[in-house]
């Protein structure tokens, strides 16, 4: 394959996934919409299309069409550039995520994975981490107290969440003795569900842990801290109007489907199907490899369902109880996990 | 294709080092190191050591310079005046700093079994780089933790039990 060639194919790949993940974002928002609607006893959006289907598409147009609104105290440059880095490291990190098997046609590339890499867990936690300035540099530049205080809130927040995450991925990455995220998929392909590192691997105190630190990581409630309308009049992006605020607004969703489908592969199987062998794979080709994909949207779908059923439940925590659960529980919890982790693997391997 | 790579980001590298000096806002130095770093992580890329450059962006890039930018945040630091510096600097500054960075040269120029490190397409796996870590470099390793244990230790200390003592003497 000449570079010629790997380009168009990568090109190509970004178009369609970056698509595709930005209409996954539109329609995470009008699945929150209308899930917080039922639990709270209301329609949700009803009006725009069949069941209100279109209301994502207008909410765009709105966002566009509005004013932008530009404050006279703001650090210009950092306060225009700020978006921008939260939306590109909340699109950049779904590159490594590989969503079906391994599949090429006509000497392409693998066909549901822009990027194979050998450190593919890393990148994603390494893009995430870079994702923490543009909140940080959006709260800054407003010059507007409240939006400092959100962004302190949120880094600190991200700062201190991020290692309880990435030690409950240590875990899994120790069964799996690899960073590449086919790899660990395909070790938990063996036995359909029972394989799984979330059952068959005995982790699921890492699951949960990295459940709870995944909703303080995107800034979701019940951390929803940054943003406490009652508090902070909306955070680091009080001072934001028309499609700037829009962006941030698609970067957390992003970072939802991402953080989603972090968890679909580490502990779910990831395109893997839960029933193993039970199930007989389709002969036709074509369903034979959207079959995986078909899984692979379930669990993240699934993920997302239980994001927004945990927002429509749970009140916001306190700051306090914030920076207590994460350092003084989860972080020793994740990191007694991987010591038991790792006695059970040196016990089996002999 | 390497080549092109290196120099581009190479140029990053030293265009965001500039910057950082010439930058009289405290936040625009800041991130300009940022890019420095992130720079840096592709270099490391280019030769091979794929760990080392993600490491260094979830590391420096991603928790040290948060703190730094969180320091210059909350001291709502201004724009610092531009100063020329003291006259003994100007003249005996930069000679001496050309004389370091020449007899540095010199001296790794000159070593022997420094090792090669090559543009290239091969790559030193997360694999082969624990193990070199936890077998033939256990000790540096544990020895290395030990002392940034110790060093957390004396943060904590400094920072909870003697500093308020020192504040509250202090205010008296």
């Amino acid at each position: 394959m000449t570079i010629l060639q790997f380009l168009l194919w990568s090109l190509l790949k970004v178009a369609v996934v970056t698509v595709v993940m930005l209409l996954g974002v539109a329609y995470t928002v009008l699945l929150e919409r209308k899930l917080v609607g039922r639990i709270q006893n209301r329609w949700g959006p009803s009006r725009v299309g069949p069941f209100g289907l279109l209301q994502p598409l207008v909410d765009g147009a709105k966002s566009f069409l509005k004013e932008d609104i530009i404050p006279t105290g703001v650090y210009r440059p950092l306060y225009l550039i700020a978006p921008m880095i939260a939306l590109g490291c909340a699109l950049i990190s779904i590159a490594v995520v590989p969503f079906g098997e391994p599949v090429s046609v006509a000497g392409s590339p693998h066909l549901f994975q822009i990027a194979d890499v050998n450190i593919g867990l890393l990148v994603i936690l390494g893009v995430t981490s870079i994702g923490v300035y543009g909140i940080a540099l959006a709260g800054w530049s407003s010059n507007n107290k409240y939006s400092l205080l959100g962004a302190l809130r949120s880094s600190a927040q991200m700062v201190s969440y991020e290692l309880a995450l990435g030690l409950s991925l240590v875990g899994v990455v120790l069964r799996a003795g690899t960073f590449n995220l086919r790899l660990i998929v395909e070790q938990q392909s063996a036995q359909g569900m029972l394989s799984w590192n979330l059952f068959g691997g005995m982790q699921f105190v890492a699951f949960f842990i990295y459940l709870m630190a995944a909703y303080a990581e995107t800034n979701r409630s019940p951390f929803d801290l940054p943003e406490a309308e009652s508090e902070l009049t909306g955070g680091y992006h009080t001072e934001y109007s028309s499609m700037k605020f829009a962006m941030f607004f698609m970067a957390e969703y992003a970072n939802m489907i991402t953080v989603g489908c972090v968890a679909t592969l580490l502990f779910l199987g990831g395109w893997t199907s839960p029933f193993g062998d039970l199930i007989p794979p389709p002969q036709n080709i074509f369903v034979h490899s959207l079959f995986p994909i078909f899984w692979f949207v379930l669990k993240v779908f699934s993920f997302l369902f239980l994001y927004v059923w945990v927002r429509g439940t749970l009140p916001r925590f306190r700051y306090d109880q914030l920076m207590n659960f994460g350092w003084r529980w989860l972080m020793p919890l994740a990191i007694l996990n991987i010591v038991a982790t790792s006695l059970w693997l040196a016990y089996a391997k002999n | 294709m390497h080549l092109i790579f290196f120099i581009v980001f190479a140029g990053f590298c030293l265009a965001g080092a500039i910057n950082l000096l010439l930058q009289s806002h405290p936040i625009n130095s800041a991130l300009s190191l940022i890019v420095v770093m992130t720079s840096l992580a592709v270099l490391y890329l280019l030769l091979g050591a794929e760990f080392l450059a993600i490491a260094q962006v979830i590391v420096y890039a991603g928790a040290i310079m948060v703190l730094f930018t969180f320091v210059v945040m909350l001291l709502n630091a201004g724009r610092e005046d531009r100063t020329l510096g003291s006259r003994a600097a100007l003249r005996i500054g930069f000679p001496a700093a050309v004389a370091i960075l020449a007899l540095i040269a010199t001296v790794i120029l000159h070593a022997q079994g420094l090792g090669v490190a090559r543009l290239s397409d091969g790559i030193t796996t997360t694999e082969e780089l624990s193990a070199v870590l936890f077998t033939k470099l256990l000790l540096p390793f544990e020895v290395t933790s030990v002392l940034i244990l110790i060093a957390i230790r004396g943060a904590v200390a400094l920072a909870s039990h003697d500093g308020s003592k020192a504040e509250r003497t202090g205010d008296r």
